[in-house]
């Protein structure tokens, strides 16, 4: 090999001197580096000693011996072949392996000699294919490609397309090597540096080099002239103002002779057409041309899908086009017919490309079916029978295709069956994407066009159940939940059926996050059983235990009124002990949700305990005269159970309502909008829902006295304005009809007594009172570091039981009744003092006349019942 | 076109060309993933998949997949082509190739490549003229 001959030429030149062929051979022999230096002093003194060497042979001698060294070192490394197979060699221990050669590269690229780093650099780069990162050799990169042996610069490209970064700042430094190389007289040269280019160009490199590749779009040599027009693609991604001067020489491309240039520029106007097709149906007529003229089945793909992208903007287009098209198809098979206007033939080609027995056409022809299933609806369910066989077919993709195609081939015929199959499929694909995609189709397809294909909905109601009880992602069960609560909302008929399931489904699950919504729907019905059942629950996301909380207080209110009714006190003090100690616990979760309704909970079962106590006293002794103001026990009609006024929490229809229905409520007169009307201070006041503020809004144009109206009114407005979707609208909702509508009474005694033991409590001052007036004084003093969460807690619900409480303040004699009484008018006056404060809205509310209903907003809401996400509670 | 990939049936990647940029680590995860995706789809399954928000194109030559992700809008078919033209090139200029040719000419692989592709795009379909110019590249290099 090259490196011995030349170690036997420099040890025959020695062997003139004897001693000389020693030397080389300890230069062989030893330690390269130490030995240099030595072997150098020993050939001067030979030089030295022998008078016959001229300057010349000795100088020739050093320069040979650094040549051995060279060489010698160089033999030791390893290429490119060696690198691959050591790693191959090393297959246990390739880590260590791969260490080691990573230092030996390291030192290599210390060498000054660029053959030598180049070497390194596609041994870098097979390491950099394996995984390995290389982006610390940048600058060793760079050097390699400015190497002026065509080899050397290959492989410093190559290494710079795999690892360079279009944000890398290396970048900057390329900038002028990449200029001289697209200027360069070779034109492979030029090409390397285009290429390589197109995969880490930046904009900064496209801004700095776009002239010069512009030049080399007229170059004399076609393989540039090609390599130059795809690279104006790149450029044009990156630093878009280039293209208004170069789209006419793009133009002019398209006419090149050369077919690769011609396709090429074909290409790149079809990927710029994608993105703007407007600024490209000038060239219409040259495609036109191009397509009828060309065989090459390349370009043609690719002009027939710049056209599908040009005719949605010029039908004459679609017209002129049909003709070509359909001979194309007949023709050859090339690419799919995307054109509306030739539909029926498309389908009848899809057709035979689905029934085709090869895989890939199957997939494309359902893709292209479902594409044109969007326009064509008709057409495509012709093929009904074809598409559910596909259904059954054993590749996934094909499947997941087929169930796009789904929807619009289900009738009330074949929706059971085909959701039967679908089941059946979900129960093979356990835990993968389709499964998911699986479920989604089934909720879509089902629900479509308000579920107007769903002929049995108890059915319905025991798919979705099923459905919940297989596993699924927590994302997906709420979109099984959001599917009950829809389907229990709308359908009243069904609701009994879904409880039943409900209460099942929930001894068998507690820890379900599908569970939430169910709550919902159990506010209607759920025996004691229920209960026990949820009171069972452990740990829970925080949503759900704060919904769980809820509901546990609307079952226990029905569960009360039975036993009330039947005056089984005992029962009831049992339940009351029960959840009052699963209410302690919760308080002390972590969750702020759940840790204030848990605690408002709390107060309302204790107070209802205290009077259930005392009810079963009254009852168990002689009834004391009911008029006797001094008596601080309440006498309770034995009629009106303090169930009842639990019940008047939960009491209520739920309707959908329209999203634009708060839009449509009419503006009163003489009410600005945009005008602010307090500081802005109260963030949590956002939070309050539309419905809320519709009703507020309805009522202050009709009863509200002047002074208050613009206020609060712009205040609903805002806040209204604030929450628009129907999330939080029903979620807030939910809230309101929770612990903030505590009956008059309970709350003013747990109120009072709270009040008692704050010391930050101001009698008299506006801001506690009123945040304190809505019955959440429980939250007030728990330590927790708690936004006014109390603003928005005002609500339809109150209003209900104002009324409520106002007939039951007429009816009962109680002392405390009439103090609240009292209070309340207090209270009232020292509202009407009050302008400015912060809670100026709050008040308002409280303050509305008896005998405001919400039969206005009724009205309003059931005049737009399409695309209905809101809810609204109103009164029966 | 996004990016190309080549591994083998052990799931050891052969070669892998980016056109679009992305970080490192990127890279090596969108791999992974998409190795063991592909390497679990059996024989008979179509050439094409959906992943992420991109089109799965691949092809198995013996013991090496082809892999190529494209954009929603492009043509599979057309993708398959190419695949296959690739690997005519291959095959025309190592002489009957296999795996063991790429993995030890990785390099000229990858000129194969950057001949037959730009940015993503088509470069050059003539066989012919991609063999003539690597030819003559190649003996540049001599």
């Amino acid at each position: 090999m090259e490196k011995v001959s030349e170690i036997d030429n420099i040890v025959h030149i020695g062997n003139k001197e004897t001693d000389f062929k020693e030397d080389t051979l300890t230069i062989k022999e030893k330690s390269v580096d130490t030995e240099y230096d030595e072997t150098e002093i020993k050939c001067n003194e030979i030089a030295q000693k022998e008078e016959c060497q001229s300057a010349h042979e000795a100088s020739f001698l050093k320069m040979a011996l650094k040549k051995v060294k060279g060489n010698i070192e160089r033999m030791f490394d390893k290429n490119l072949t060696d690198l691959v197979r050591g790693i191959r060699n090393n297959k246990e221990n390739e880590a260590k392996y791969i260490s080691q050669c990573m230092e030996d590269i390291k030192q290599e690229l210390r060498q000054d000699n660029l053959s030598v780093k180049s070497n390194a650099v596609a041994k870098l780069t097979y390491l950099q294919m394996l995984g390995y990162d290389i982006s610390w050799a940048g600058f060793n990169i760079i050097e390699v490609m400015s190497s002026s042996k065509f080899t050397l610069k290959r492989i410093g490209y190559l290494a710079a397309s795999q690892s360079f970064h279009c944000d890398s700042e290396l970048l900057m430094l390329t900038t002028n090597m990449i200029r001289k190389e697209l200027n360069s007289q070779n034109q492979y040269e030029a090409g390397l540096a285009l290429t390589s280019l197109s995969c880490y160009i930046s904009t900064d490199l496209a801004r700095d080099l776009s002239n010069d590749i512009l030049t080399l779009l007229s170059s004399t040599k076609p393989y540039t002239r090609k390599k130059a027009v795809l690279m104006m693609y790149k450029v044009f991604l990156k630093y878009p103002e280039a293209l208004r001067p170069a789209f006419p020489r793009l133009k002019e491309k398209l006419e090149d002779p050369d077919p690769g240039v011609q396709s090429a520029a074909v290409n790149v106007v079809c990927e710029l057409a994608r993105k703007n097709p407007k600024n490209y149906l000038s060239l219409a007529p040259v495609f036109f041309k191009l397509m009828t003229t060309s065989t090459n089945n390349w370009m043609l793909i690719k002009i027939i899908k710049l056209f599908g992208a040009l005719t949605p903007l010029e039908p004459r287009l679609g017209k002129k086009l049909i003709e070509p098209l359909t001979n194309l198809i007949h023709s050859i098979s090339s690419g799919m017919p995307n054109h509306a206007a030739s539909i029926q033939l498309c389908v009848q080609k899809l057709r035979i490309l689905i029934e085709d027995s090869d895989q890939n056409l199957k997939y494309l022809g359902l893709l292209a079916m479902s594409k044109i299933l969007k326009t064509h609806p008709k057409s495509v369910q012709a093929h009904k029978d074809l598409i559910l066989q596909c259904l059954e077919d054993k590749d996934e993709s094909i499947r997941l295709r087929a169930l796009d195609l789904l929807y619009g081939m289900v009738s009330k015929k074949n929706l059971m069956e085909i959701v039967k199959k679908l089941m059946v499929h979900m129960d093979k694909a356990e835990g993968t994407i389709y499964r998911d995609e699986l479920l989604s189709k089934i909720i879509l397809i089902c629900s479509q066009n308000n579920y107007q294909f769903i002929t049995n909905f108890e059915w319905y109601i025991t798919v979705l159940v099923e459905l919940a009880q297989m596993e699924f992602g927590s994302k997906q069960g709420h979109v099984i939940g959001a599917q009950l609560m829809d389907v229990c909302i709308r359908v009243q008929a069904i609701r009994c059926f879904a409880v039943a399931e409900m209460a099942q489904l929930l001894d068998v699950y507690t820890a379900t996050s599908q569970f939430t919504i169910m709550q919902e729907v159990l506010e209607l019905k759920a025996p004691e059983r229920t209960l026990e059942s949820m009171l069972k629950y452990k740990v829970l996301p925080q949503h759900i235990e704060s919904v769980f909380i809820q509901n546990i207080i609307k079952i226990f209110a029905f569960v009360m009124e039975k036993h009330e009714l039947n005056e089984q006190y005992d029962d009831i003090l049992r339940l009351c002990d029960l959840v009052i100690e699963k209410m302690s616990e919760s308080v002390q979760s972590g969750e702020l949700e759940v840790q204030e309704r848990a605690s408002t909970s709390l107060i309302i079962i204790k107070i209802v305990q205290e009077e259930i106590l005392a009810k079963k006293a009254v009852g168990n002794t002689i009834i004391m005269d009911v008029d006797d103001p001094l008596e601080s026990k309440p006498i309770v009609n034995p009629k009106e159970t303090i169930a009842a006024e639990l019940l008047t929490l939960f009491s209520g229809e739920l309707n959908p309502v329209a999203p634009k229905a708060q839009k449509k409520v009419p503006v009163p007169e003489g009410l600005d909008l945009d005008a602010w009307i307090n500081e802005p201070l109260e963030e949590s006041d956002s939070d309050s829902e539309p419905e809320m503020t519709e009703n507020l809004f309805v009522k202050s144009d009709k009863f509200r006295s002047d002074r208050y109206q613009p206020e609060p009114t712009e205040d609903e407005l805002k806040k209204g304005s604030l929450a628009h979707s129907g999330a939080i609208a029903w979620s807030v909702t939910r809230l309101q009809t929770g612990p903030s509508t505590t009956p008059r009474d309970l709350s003013r005694e747990a109120r009072k007594y709270e009040q008692e033991n704050n010391p930050h409590y101001l009698k008299g001052s506006n801001s506690t009172e009123n945040s304190n007036g809505n019955g959440n004084e429980g939250t007030e003093n728990i330590p927790v570091a708690e936004l006014n969460l109390n603003a928005p807690l005002k609500v339809v619900g109150q209003k209900r039981s104002d009324k409520y409480l106002s007939i039951n303040a007429n009816k009962k004699k109680s002392k405390k009744k009439g103090k609240k009484k009292k209070r309340r008018s207090e209270r009232y006056s020292s509202d009407e003092n009050v302008d400015q404060g912060p809670t100026v809205e709050i008040k308002q509310v409280m303050e509305l006349p008896e005998g405001a209903t919400l039969s206005d907003s009724e009205s309003d809401h059931a005049h737009k019942d399409d695309h209905i996400e809101h809810w609204i509670l109103i009164s029966i | 076109m996004q990016f190309m990939l080549l591994f083998s049936r052990q799931g050891k990647l052969r070669l892998q060309k980016w056109y679009v940029a992305h970080p490192d680590k990127l890279k090596k995860k969108i791999t992974r993933e998409l190795i063991t995706t592909i390497l679990a789809r059996k024989p008979k399954m179509c050439s094409f998949l959906e992943w992420r928000d991109l089109k799965i194109v691949y092809k198995r030559y013996a013991s090496l997949y082809f892999c190529c992700a494209i954009e929603q809008e492009d043509n599979e078919l057309l993708t398959l082509e190419v695949i296959h033209r690739y690997v005519e090139l291959l095959d025309k200029y190592f002489g009957s190739v296999c795996e063991l040719d790429i993995i030890f000419n990785f390099e000229k692989a990858y000129f194969i490549l950057d001949e037959l592709l730009l940015g993503g795009e088509i470069q050059e379909t003539s066989k012919k003229n991609v063999l003539k110019a690597i030819a003559a590249q190649d003996l540049l290099q001599e």
